[in-house]
């Protein structure tokens, strides 16, 4: 049976939240969806972007005159360079996925299980058993740290957060930190552990729609934003 | 040696049905276009087109004509299909993948990276933390009694998995600037997989933007030696829709 859904903060919301985790001087590679609005949030932040397709220090979207078709992000959308940015080519580009030089990468999720295992690259829905995987086994391979962020259920108000996956892993037990729009948990050793919730929710009301059974974190308190 | 052609037409002349070429871009970026139009013009059958990140989702309107037109045996790929489900099954090429008329294999993007890398550089095979734990621990195909397990080792207490480097008959790459002897300058993130795929493959085809004299390219600005670079044809730059649905 499928919990009543919670209608939740918008995609900008969560990404506002993730954006406060990026600190200066950190290298750090956003996946498609929602990780890609969170460089609307680090602007003047002392932070390098990543883009699999190979660039560091990619800028702000590109519009008008600007739009050039031979500088795209990995989410195929025209950037702009910045002072500093380079250019490499894409083995280059993974050796420094796979050798563990990402501090951070955010990814999207259809799912995740509460060993920190998520679900992002094929839809078993879509009837076919290939899907489109590009870099994100290579990005949860080899970044320090794997955030992911999603919305907390689906459309439909179905469980997201399951206690196992029903759909083929990304990865297994990279996943260290959740941000939804509802809540933030923390993937540790012994569970998920509830850290913030969207202001005017309980810790129950986020329980309710999470499968595996949450640890309240004696310090749980409302989302900043 | 100066390698320049006069036409696509003769860059192309020796490819034979049941060819394997690689074809680099990253969606609608760095795609050797007018290489890809010479092929179906060509009509080359039993093609393997060996890919890295949908370099046929941004040249849409080739990859329908070489689908229609029968071409095409089978695309390796990270990145193939539409984001949308819907669409996709209004998609010629998914619909032949569908109906078992075109095999679709796939591999993360790192690893089709690495693949090419080795292939260039005489490594027949490589161990990668990529896909450990998921189904890429097994060969990813659409006709499933293909999906056989690929092998595996523990190194210093961690799993890896076991993948083979690939060598395409041909790779057909897109430089904004060629000298007559070979040596390629990329544009930005049109680089790609421009370079491993110009390694990797028996014979390289590029399409240039521009063609210069050599010494016009400064040795220090050289993203590819000339000896990996057979053949050089002037194009004129494509135009791309920059999006993926």
């Amino acid at each position: 049976m499928s919990p009543t859904k919670i209608e939740g903060l918008p995609r900008e919301m969560i990404a506002l939240r993730v954006s406060r985790e990026i600190q200066d001087g950190m290298y750090v590679n956003l996946g498609i969806g929602i990780p890609t609005l969170i460089s609307n949030w680090i602007e003047g932040k002392d932070v390098y972007l990543q883009a699999e397709i190979g660039m560091l220090k990619t800028g702000a979207l590109a519009d008008g005159d600007d739009v050039d078709q031979d500088l795209i992000n990995a989410s195929c959308q025209a950037v702009t360079a910045l002072p500093g940015s380079s250019y490499f080519d894409i083995a280059e580009s993974f050796g420094m996925i796979r050798g563990g030089h990402i501090d951070i990468a955010v990814m999207g999720a259809l799912q995740i299980n509460v060993r920190g295992d998520y679900a992002g690259w094929s839809n078993p829905s879509r009837g076919l058993f290939v899907g489109n995987v590009g870099g994100s086994m290579d990005l949860c391979a080899g970044a320090k740290k794997l955030y992911i962020a999603m919305e907390h259920t689906t459309k439909d108000g179905e469980y997201k957060i399951v206690n196992e996956l029903s759909y083929p892993s990304t990865a297994e037990g990279r996943v260290s930190m959740l941000f939804t729009d509802l809540a933030v948990i923390d993937i540790t050793p012994k569970g998920m552990v509830l850290k913030e919730v969207m202001p005017g929710l309980t810790p129950e009301m986020v329980q309710s729609v999470t499968e595996p059974k949450l640890i309240i974190d004696p310090n749980c308190k409302e989302m900043e934003l | 040696m100066n390698k320049v052609l006069p036409s696509l037409e003769e860059a192309i002349a020796d490819i034979k049905d049941g060819a394997v070429i690689a074809i680099p871009g990253f969606f609608a970026c760095g795609v050797p276009r007018a290489l890809l139009q010479a092929l179906i013009k060509k009509g080359t059958k039993n093609l393997t087109l060996t890919c890295g990140c949908g370099p046929l989702l941004g040249a849409a309107d080739e990859l329908k004509q070489l689908t229609l037109n029968g071409q095409l045996k089978k695309v390796i790929d990270s990145y193939g299909l539409f984001r949308s489900a819907s669409k996709g099954m209004q998609d010629p090429f998914e619909q032949a993948i569908r109906a078992g008329k075109i095999e679709f294999e796939v591999y993360p993007m790192g690893t089709m990276a690495e693949k090419y890398r080795a292939g260039g550089a005489g490594i027949p095979a490589f161990y990668t933390p990529t896909g450990v734990g998921s189904v890429m621990e097994n060969i990813v195909n659409e006709i499933t009694d293909k999906r056989t397990p690929k092998e595996t080792k523990v190194i210093n207490g961690n799993k890896y998995i076991l993948e083979y480097a690939l060598q395409p008959d041909y790779a057909f790459v897109h430089a904004k600037y060629a000298d007559t002897e070979g040596n390629l300058r990329y544009s930005k993130t049109a680089r790609n997989f421009n370079h491993v795929m110009a390694t990797a493959a028996k014979i390289t085809i590029a399409e240039a933007e521009n063609i210069v004299e050599p010494g016009k390219i400064d040795g220090d600005d050289v993203h590819t030696p000339g000896i990996y670079v057979k053949r050089i044809v002037k194009v004129e730059r494509p135009t791309f829709a920059i999006t993926i649905d």
